[in-house]
Protein backbone atom coordinates (compact mmCIF):
# COMPACT_ATOMS: atom_id res chain seq x y z
CA UNK A 1 0.00 0.00 0.00
CA UNK A 2 1.40 3.58 -1.02
CA UNK A 3 0.28 6.50 0.47
CA UNK A 4 0.37 9.06 -1.64
CA UNK A 5 -2.09 12.31 -2.50
CA UNK A 6 -4.62 9.58 -4.25
CA UNK A 7 -4.93 8.16 -0.64
CA UNK A 8 -4.90 11.44 0.92
CA UNK A 9 -8.44 12.18 -1.18
CA UNK A 10 -9.70 8.49 -0.57
CA UNK A 11 -8.91 9.81 2.99
CA UNK A 12 -10.53 12.92 2.90
CA UNK A 13 -13.66 11.52 0.96
CA UNK A 14 -13.99 8.96 3.63
CA UNK A 15 -13.74 11.28 6.30
CA UNK A 16 -16.94 13.61 4.64
CA UNK A 17 -18.87 10.18 4.11
CA UNK A 18 -18.23 9.61 7.82
CA UNK A 19 -18.97 12.51 9.52
CA UNK A 20 -22.30 12.53 7.39
CA UNK A 21 -22.83 9.39 8.64
CA UNK A 22 -22.48 9.90 12.24
CA UNK A 23 -23.86 13.43 12.04
CA UNK A 24 -26.42 12.63 14.10
CA UNK A 25 -24.45 10.95 16.73
CA UNK A 26 -22.23 13.53 16.67
CA UNK A 27 -25.17 16.20 17.23
CA UNK A 28 -26.51 13.91 20.30
CA UNK A 29 -22.82 13.30 21.62
CA UNK A 30 -22.69 16.96 21.38
CA UNK A 31 -26.04 18.05 22.91
CA UNK A 32 -25.42 16.03 25.91
CA UNK A 33 -22.73 18.13 26.95
CA UNK A 34 -21.76 20.98 24.54
CA UNK A 35 -23.73 23.09 22.42
CA UNK A 36 -24.80 20.09 19.88
CA UNK A 37 -23.22 21.72 16.80
CA UNK A 38 -20.56 19.59 16.24
CA UNK A 39 -22.18 17.04 13.73
CA UNK A 40 -23.43 19.39 11.95
CA UNK A 41 -20.66 21.74 11.66
CA UNK A 42 -18.33 18.68 11.28
CA UNK A 43 -20.90 17.02 8.47
CA UNK A 44 -20.45 20.72 6.63
CA UNK A 45 -16.87 21.46 6.84
CA UNK A 46 -15.85 18.34 5.12
CA UNK A 47 -18.31 18.91 2.43
CA UNK A 48 -16.56 21.73 1.80
CA UNK A 49 -13.18 19.85 1.79
CA UNK A 50 -14.60 17.42 -0.57
CA UNK A 51 -15.69 20.14 -3.53
CA UNK A 52 -12.37 22.11 -2.70
CA UNK A 53 -10.34 19.10 -3.61
CA UNK A 54 -12.15 18.58 -6.88
CA UNK A 55 -11.58 21.87 -7.54
CA UNK A 56 -8.03 22.34 -6.58
CA UNK A 57 -6.62 18.83 -7.25
CA UNK A 58 -3.64 18.95 -4.79
CA UNK A 59 -0.77 16.96 -6.00
CA UNK A 60 0.68 15.48 -3.10
CA UNK A 61 -1.16 14.62 0.31
CA UNK A 62 0.57 17.52 1.83
CA UNK A 63 -1.26 20.06 -0.20
CA UNK A 64 -4.22 17.82 -0.11
CA UNK A 65 -3.76 18.25 3.72
CA UNK A 66 -3.18 22.36 3.50
CA UNK A 67 -6.49 22.85 1.45
CA UNK A 68 -8.36 20.35 4.28
CA UNK A 69 -6.88 22.68 7.03
CA UNK A 70 -8.07 26.04 5.94
CA UNK A 71 -11.11 24.75 4.54
CA UNK A 72 -12.02 23.48 7.66
CA UNK A 73 -10.85 27.01 9.66
CA UNK A 74 -13.24 28.93 7.23
CA UNK A 75 -16.38 26.62 7.40
CA UNK A 76 -16.59 24.61 10.28
CA UNK A 77 -17.78 27.64 12.56
CA UNK A 78 -16.87 25.78 15.96
CA UNK A 79 -13.86 25.64 18.15
CA UNK A 80 -13.60 22.21 15.78
CA UNK A 81 -12.30 24.05 12.98
CA UNK A 82 -9.25 26.16 14.18
CA UNK A 83 -8.20 22.78 16.22
CA UNK A 84 -9.03 20.21 13.43
CA UNK A 85 -7.80 23.07 11.18
CA UNK A 86 -4.35 23.17 13.12
CA UNK A 87 -3.99 19.52 13.10
CA UNK A 88 -4.03 18.87 9.21
CA UNK A 89 -1.69 22.05 8.87
CA UNK A 90 1.10 21.01 10.70
CA UNK A 91 0.34 17.73 9.38
CA UNK A 92 1.06 18.85 6.01
CA UNK A 93 3.96 21.07 7.54
CA UNK A 94 5.55 17.66 8.65
CA UNK A 95 4.97 15.78 5.00
CA UNK A 96 6.18 19.10 3.41
CA UNK A 97 6.06 18.46 -0.37
CA UNK A 98 6.86 14.76 -0.59
CA UNK A 99 4.41 12.26 -2.93
CA UNK A 100 4.58 8.86 -0.43
CA UNK A 101 4.62 8.87 3.25
CA UNK A 102 7.01 6.29 4.62
CA UNK A 103 5.97 4.98 8.29
CA UNK A 104 8.05 7.22 9.99
CA UNK A 105 7.01 10.33 8.49
CA UNK A 106 3.47 9.41 9.07
CA UNK A 107 4.43 8.60 12.68
CA UNK A 108 6.04 12.15 13.07
CA UNK A 109 2.49 13.73 11.08
CA UNK A 110 0.47 12.00 13.44
CA UNK A 111 2.41 13.96 16.47
CA UNK A 112 2.78 17.22 15.02
CA UNK A 113 -1.08 16.95 14.05
CA UNK A 114 -1.80 16.41 18.20
CA UNK A 115 0.82 18.96 19.21
CA UNK A 116 -0.86 21.84 16.74
CA UNK A 117 -4.28 20.80 18.87
CA UNK A 118 -2.54 21.19 22.21
CA UNK A 119 -1.02 24.27 21.12
CA UNK A 120 -4.13 25.61 20.11
CA UNK A 121 -6.86 24.39 22.28
CA UNK A 122 -4.53 24.39 25.21
CA UNK A 123 -6.03 20.77 26.56
CA UNK A 124 -4.26 17.90 28.22
CA UNK A 125 -4.74 14.50 28.56
CA UNK A 126 -7.54 13.13 30.44
CA UNK A 127 -9.50 17.23 29.87
CA UNK A 128 -11.93 15.20 27.96
CA UNK A 129 -11.27 16.51 24.85
CA UNK A 130 -9.98 15.39 21.28
CA UNK A 131 -6.31 15.30 22.80
CA UNK A 132 -7.62 12.17 24.73
CA UNK A 133 -8.00 10.36 21.37
CA UNK A 134 -4.80 11.97 19.56
CA UNK A 135 -2.32 11.51 21.94
CA UNK A 136 -3.01 7.91 22.13
CA UNK A 137 -2.80 7.69 18.45
CA UNK A 138 0.33 9.65 17.95
CA UNK A 139 1.84 7.24 20.84
CA UNK A 140 0.58 3.92 19.29
CA UNK A 141 1.99 5.45 15.79
CA UNK A 142 5.61 6.12 17.42
CA UNK A 143 5.64 2.64 18.91
CA UNK A 144 4.28 0.93 15.97
CA UNK A 145 7.09 2.49 13.58
CA UNK A 146 9.67 1.63 16.49
CA UNK A 147 9.35 -2.00 16.96
CA UNK A 148 10.88 -1.62 13.13
CA UNK A 149 7.98 -4.40 11.51
CA UNK A 150 5.60 -0.95 10.89
CA UNK A 151 4.20 -0.72 7.72
CA UNK A 152 2.35 2.42 6.64
CA UNK A 153 -0.77 0.44 7.23
CA UNK A 154 -0.12 -0.79 10.49
CA UNK A 155 0.84 2.53 11.56
CA UNK A 156 -2.70 3.37 10.76
CA UNK A 157 -4.03 0.67 12.36
CA UNK A 158 -2.68 1.04 15.73
CA UNK A 159 -3.25 5.09 15.51
CA UNK A 160 -7.19 4.23 14.91
CA UNK A 161 -7.26 1.62 17.80
CA UNK A 162 -5.65 3.79 20.17
CA UNK A 163 -7.79 7.09 19.41
CA UNK A 164 -11.05 4.62 19.13
CA UNK A 165 -10.54 2.98 22.71
CA UNK A 166 -9.07 6.88 23.70
CA UNK A 167 -12.30 8.07 23.05
CA UNK A 168 -14.48 5.54 24.82
CA UNK A 169 -11.85 6.31 27.58
CA UNK A 170 -13.28 10.12 27.92
CA UNK A 171 -16.93 8.23 28.86
CA UNK A 172 -16.12 8.48 32.87
CA UNK A 173 -14.23 12.24 32.60
CA UNK A 174 -15.68 15.27 33.87
CA UNK A 175 -14.65 17.38 31.62
CA UNK A 176 -11.68 20.02 32.28
CA UNK A 177 -11.71 21.96 29.05
CA UNK A 178 -14.39 23.93 26.48
CA UNK A 179 -17.98 24.41 26.53
CA UNK A 180 -18.78 20.76 28.16
CA UNK A 181 -16.39 22.25 31.04
CA UNK A 182 -19.32 24.40 32.25
CA UNK A 183 -21.49 21.50 33.14
CA UNK A 184 -18.88 20.15 35.91
CA UNK A 185 -19.39 16.33 37.27
CA UNK A 186 -22.29 16.16 35.03
CA UNK A 187 -20.03 16.01 31.47
CA UNK A 188 -19.44 12.62 33.13
CA UNK A 189 -21.18 9.91 31.41
CA UNK A 190 -21.02 10.85 28.27
CA UNK A 191 -18.29 10.57 25.33
CA UNK A 192 -16.77 13.73 24.06
CA UNK A 193 -17.99 14.55 20.58
CA UNK A 194 -14.64 15.34 19.66
CA UNK A 195 -12.52 12.46 20.73
CA UNK A 196 -15.25 10.56 18.81
CA UNK A 197 -15.15 12.27 15.90
CA UNK A 198 -10.99 12.19 15.54
CA UNK A 199 -11.52 8.74 16.23
CA UNK A 200 -13.66 8.58 13.47
CA UNK A 201 -10.98 10.84 11.48
CA UNK A 202 -8.26 8.44 12.23
CA UNK A 203 -10.25 5.18 10.69
CA UNK A 204 -10.65 6.45 7.69
CA UNK A 205 -7.65 6.65 7.28
CA UNK A 206 -7.10 3.25 7.51
CA UNK A 207 -10.16 2.68 5.24
CA UNK A 208 -8.32 4.82 2.68
CA UNK A 209 -5.10 2.82 2.80
CA UNK A 210 -6.87 -0.97 2.92
CA UNK B 1 -1.72 57.17 11.04
CA UNK B 2 -3.15 55.41 13.68
CA UNK B 3 -3.19 51.48 15.12
CA UNK B 4 -6.32 49.25 13.90
CA UNK B 5 -8.85 47.20 15.25
CA UNK B 6 -10.28 43.46 14.41
CA UNK B 7 -13.01 42.54 16.10
CA UNK B 8 -13.47 38.50 16.25
CA UNK B 9 -17.16 37.60 17.43
CA UNK B 10 -18.94 34.56 17.14
CA UNK B 11 -22.04 36.93 15.98
CA UNK B 12 -22.10 39.06 13.26
CA UNK B 13 -24.58 41.36 15.18
CA UNK B 14 -22.63 41.46 18.52
CA UNK B 15 -18.82 42.44 16.40
CA UNK B 16 -21.15 44.78 14.55
CA UNK B 17 -22.80 46.08 17.59
CA UNK B 18 -19.23 46.58 19.36
CA UNK B 19 -17.55 47.93 16.22
CA UNK B 20 -20.36 50.66 16.15
CA UNK B 21 -19.76 51.43 19.83
CA UNK B 22 -16.58 52.07 19.38
CA UNK B 23 -16.77 54.07 16.73
CA UNK B 24 -18.90 56.78 18.36
CA UNK B 25 -15.14 57.47 20.67
CA UNK B 26 -13.23 56.63 18.22
CA UNK B 27 -14.83 58.18 14.92
CA UNK B 28 -10.72 58.20 13.12
CA UNK B 29 -9.73 54.44 14.06
CA UNK B 30 -10.41 52.14 11.63
CA UNK B 31 -11.86 48.70 13.09
CA UNK B 32 -13.12 45.94 11.27
CA UNK B 33 -15.78 43.62 12.27
CA UNK B 34 -15.40 39.79 11.45
CA UNK B 35 -18.35 38.19 13.44
CA UNK B 36 -20.34 34.89 12.73
CA UNK B 37 -19.76 32.46 9.96
CA UNK B 38 -19.65 33.15 5.95
CA UNK B 39 -23.18 32.14 5.86
CA UNK B 40 -24.53 33.78 8.50
CA UNK B 41 -24.68 31.47 11.31
CA UNK B 42 -23.08 31.68 14.72
CA UNK B 43 -19.44 30.70 14.64
CA UNK B 44 -15.97 31.83 13.90
CA UNK B 45 -14.59 31.63 10.04
CA UNK B 46 -10.86 32.11 9.29
CA UNK B 47 -11.74 33.72 6.03
CA UNK B 48 -13.40 36.49 7.48
CA UNK B 49 -10.72 36.94 10.22
CA UNK B 50 -8.37 36.70 7.13
CA UNK B 51 -9.92 39.22 5.17
CA UNK B 52 -10.27 41.87 8.57
CA UNK B 53 -6.73 41.58 8.94
CA UNK B 54 -5.93 41.85 5.09
CA UNK B 55 -7.98 45.22 5.28
CA UNK B 56 -6.38 46.51 8.29
CA UNK B 57 -2.88 46.11 6.96
CA UNK B 58 -0.97 49.06 6.04
CA UNK B 59 -1.53 51.47 9.29
CA UNK B 60 0.67 51.20 12.54
CA UNK B 61 -0.28 48.01 13.61
CA UNK B 62 -3.54 45.79 14.36
CA UNK B 63 -4.78 44.84 17.45
CA UNK B 64 -7.53 42.08 17.66
CA UNK B 65 -9.96 41.52 19.92
CA UNK B 66 -11.88 38.63 20.37
CA UNK B 67 -14.87 36.68 22.21
CA UNK B 68 -15.29 33.01 23.91
CA UNK B 69 -13.48 30.07 22.83
CA UNK B 70 -13.31 29.24 19.13
CA UNK B 71 -12.70 33.14 18.51
CA UNK B 72 -9.40 33.31 20.19
CA UNK B 73 -8.53 29.92 18.18
CA UNK B 74 -9.48 31.15 14.42
CA UNK B 75 -7.62 34.66 16.05
CA UNK B 76 -4.25 32.66 16.76
CA UNK B 77 -4.72 30.29 13.70
CA UNK B 78 -4.97 33.52 11.62
CA UNK B 79 -1.89 35.10 13.32
CA UNK B 80 -0.15 31.75 12.37
CA UNK B 81 -1.08 32.57 8.49
CA UNK B 82 -0.59 36.34 7.74
CA UNK B 83 2.41 37.30 6.10
CA UNK B 84 3.17 39.98 8.65
CA UNK B 85 2.32 38.48 12.04
CA UNK B 86 4.78 41.26 13.82
CA UNK B 87 2.26 44.04 13.51
CA UNK B 88 -0.86 41.90 14.85
CA UNK B 89 -1.31 41.79 18.51
CA UNK B 90 -3.85 39.89 19.93
CA UNK B 91 -5.40 41.20 22.95
CA UNK B 92 -6.67 39.08 25.75
CA UNK B 93 -9.41 41.56 27.25
CA UNK B 94 -13.61 41.43 27.62
CA UNK B 95 -14.85 42.18 24.11
CA UNK B 96 -16.70 45.32 24.20
CA UNK B 97 -14.46 47.11 27.19
CA UNK B 98 -11.42 46.10 26.13
CA UNK B 99 -12.65 47.63 22.58
CA UNK B 100 -13.64 50.74 23.76
CA UNK B 101 -10.59 50.98 25.63
CA UNK B 102 -8.46 50.14 22.49
CA UNK B 103 -10.30 52.63 20.22
CA UNK B 104 -9.96 55.20 22.57
CA UNK B 105 -5.98 54.97 22.77
CA UNK B 106 -5.57 54.40 19.47
CA UNK B 107 -7.73 57.42 18.53
CA UNK B 108 -4.99 59.54 20.99
CA UNK B 109 -2.47 58.42 18.84
CA UNK B 110 -0.80 55.02 20.98
CA UNK B 111 0.98 53.24 19.44
CA UNK B 112 0.21 48.77 18.98
CA UNK B 113 1.66 47.40 22.56
CA UNK B 114 -0.41 50.79 24.04
CA UNK B 115 -2.98 49.96 22.23
CA UNK B 116 -3.22 46.39 23.10
CA UNK B 117 -2.64 47.19 27.01
CA UNK B 118 -5.16 49.64 26.87
CA UNK B 119 -7.85 46.31 26.04
CA UNK B 120 -5.95 44.57 28.59
CA UNK B 121 -5.65 47.42 31.60
CA UNK B 122 -9.73 47.18 31.56
CA UNK B 123 -9.10 43.56 33.60
CA UNK B 124 -9.13 43.14 36.87
CA UNK B 125 -10.49 46.61 37.71
CA UNK B 126 -13.28 45.41 39.18
CA UNK B 127 -15.00 47.70 42.43
CA UNK B 128 -12.35 45.67 44.75
CA UNK B 129 -9.60 46.69 42.98
CA UNK B 130 -10.75 50.61 42.54
CA UNK B 131 -11.30 51.11 46.07
CA UNK B 132 -8.19 49.26 46.89
CA UNK B 133 -5.71 51.34 44.82
CA UNK B 134 -6.07 54.25 46.29
CA UNK B 135 -5.98 52.89 50.25
CA UNK B 136 -2.31 50.97 48.88
CA UNK B 137 -1.33 54.40 47.68
CA UNK B 138 -2.03 56.06 50.70
CA UNK B 139 0.19 53.93 52.79
CA UNK B 140 3.20 53.92 50.25
CA UNK B 141 3.18 57.53 50.36
CA UNK B 142 3.43 57.50 54.23
CA UNK B 143 6.08 55.29 54.19
CA UNK B 144 7.53 57.15 52.02
CA UNK B 145 10.06 54.48 50.92
CA UNK B 146 8.54 52.81 47.46
CA UNK B 147 7.28 56.26 45.20
CA UNK B 148 9.25 58.29 43.18
CA UNK B 149 9.39 62.18 43.85
CA UNK B 150 6.29 63.98 44.32
CA UNK B 151 4.09 64.99 41.35
CA UNK B 152 5.81 67.52 38.83
CA UNK B 153 1.75 68.92 38.72
CA UNK B 154 -0.97 69.06 40.40
CA UNK B 155 -4.15 70.32 40.25
CA UNK B 156 -7.83 70.06 41.54
CA UNK B 157 -10.84 70.89 39.31
CA UNK B 158 -14.65 70.27 39.98
CA UNK B 159 -16.79 68.63 37.92
CA UNK B 160 -19.57 71.00 36.38
CA UNK B 161 -21.28 69.21 33.84
CA UNK B 162 -24.58 67.22 35.20
CA UNK B 163 -23.67 64.24 34.05
CA UNK B 164 -20.49 64.05 35.86
CA UNK B 165 -17.72 61.60 34.92
CA UNK B 166 -19.21 59.39 32.38
CA UNK B 167 -18.21 57.03 28.82
CA UNK B 168 -17.59 60.13 26.79
CA UNK B 169 -15.94 62.18 29.34
CA UNK B 170 -13.63 59.23 30.50
CA UNK B 171 -12.50 58.94 26.76
CA UNK B 172 -11.71 62.39 26.22
CA UNK B 173 -9.39 62.66 29.22
CA UNK B 174 -8.08 59.42 28.45
CA UNK B 175 -7.94 59.63 24.46
CA UNK B 176 -5.78 62.81 24.94
CA UNK B 177 -3.75 61.68 27.46
CA UNK B 178 -2.65 58.08 24.93
CA UNK B 179 -0.84 60.91 22.87
CA UNK B 180 1.39 63.13 25.52
CA UNK B 181 4.63 61.74 27.50
CA UNK B 182 2.67 62.05 31.23
CA UNK B 183 1.97 59.68 33.99
CA UNK B 184 -1.16 61.42 35.03
CA UNK B 185 -3.18 60.06 38.34
CA UNK B 186 -6.54 61.20 38.48
CA UNK B 187 -7.88 60.95 42.13
CA UNK B 188 -5.35 58.10 42.50
CA UNK B 189 -6.44 56.03 39.04
CA UNK B 190 -4.71 55.66 35.63
CA UNK B 191 -5.46 58.87 33.57
CA UNK B 192 -4.92 56.88 30.49
CA UNK B 193 -7.50 54.34 31.38
CA UNK B 194 -10.53 54.82 30.30
CA UNK B 195 -12.55 52.26 32.24
CA UNK B 196 -10.49 53.51 35.52
CA UNK B 197 -11.83 56.77 35.32
CA UNK B 198 -15.16 55.52 34.98
CA UNK B 199 -14.98 53.37 37.90
CA UNK B 200 -14.44 56.34 39.68
CA UNK B 201 -17.90 56.79 39.11
CA UNK B 202 -17.17 60.70 40.40
CA UNK B 203 -20.92 63.14 39.92
CA UNK B 204 -21.57 66.87 39.28
CA UNK B 205 -19.76 68.51 42.45
CA UNK B 206 -17.03 66.24 42.99
CA UNK B 207 -13.21 67.50 42.69
CA UNK B 208 -10.61 65.78 40.32
CA UNK B 209 -7.48 65.62 42.84
CA UNK B 210 -5.24 65.55 39.31
CA UNK B 211 -1.57 64.83 39.63
CA UNK B 212 1.02 64.60 36.42
CA UNK B 213 4.86 63.42 35.79
CA UNK B 214 6.79 63.41 33.27
CA UNK B 215 7.99 66.01 30.47
CA UNK B 216 4.54 66.67 29.31
CA UNK B 217 3.10 66.85 32.68
CA UNK B 218 1.83 70.78 33.11
CA UNK B 219 0.61 70.20 29.43
CA UNK B 220 -1.48 67.17 30.90
CA UNK B 221 -2.67 68.92 33.76
CA UNK B 222 -3.78 72.00 31.40
CA UNK B 223 -5.80 69.12 29.26
CA UNK B 224 -7.62 67.39 31.57
CA UNK B 225 -8.29 70.67 33.89
CA UNK B 226 -9.59 72.45 30.70
CA UNK B 227 -11.34 69.68 29.51
CA UNK B 228 -13.14 69.41 33.26
CA UNK B 229 -14.24 73.72 34.06
CA UNK B 230 -15.60 73.54 30.40
CA UNK B 231 -17.60 70.85 31.49
CA UNK B 232 -16.57 68.62 28.43
CA UNK B 233 -18.46 70.54 26.09
CA UNK B 234 -21.48 69.26 28.01
CA UNK B 235 -24.76 70.95 29.24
Amino acid sequence: MVLDVNWAVRWLTLCAQAMAEHRVWLIELDRAIGDSDHGENMDRGFQAVLEKLAEAQPETPGAALKLTAMTLMSKVGGAAGPLYGTAFLRASTALGDAAEIDPGSLADALVAARDGIVARGKAESGDKTMVDAWTPAAEAAQAAVADGTGTVLGVLVAAAEAAEAGAVATDPLVARKGRASYLGERSAGHRDPGAASSALILRAAVGAAA
Amino acid sequence: MTVRLVVVSHSEKIADGAVELAAQMAPDVVILAAGGTADGRIGTSLEKVMSALDQAAGGDGVVVLTDLGSAVMTAESALELVEEPAGVLLADAPLVEGLVAAAVAAQGGADVKAVKRAAEAVYGLGPDVAVASPVLAASTVTEGSVTGPGPDFTGDFELVNEAGMHARPAAKIAGGLASLNAEVMVNGVDGASMTSLMILAAGKGSVLHIEAWGPDAERALNYVGGLVQAGFGEP
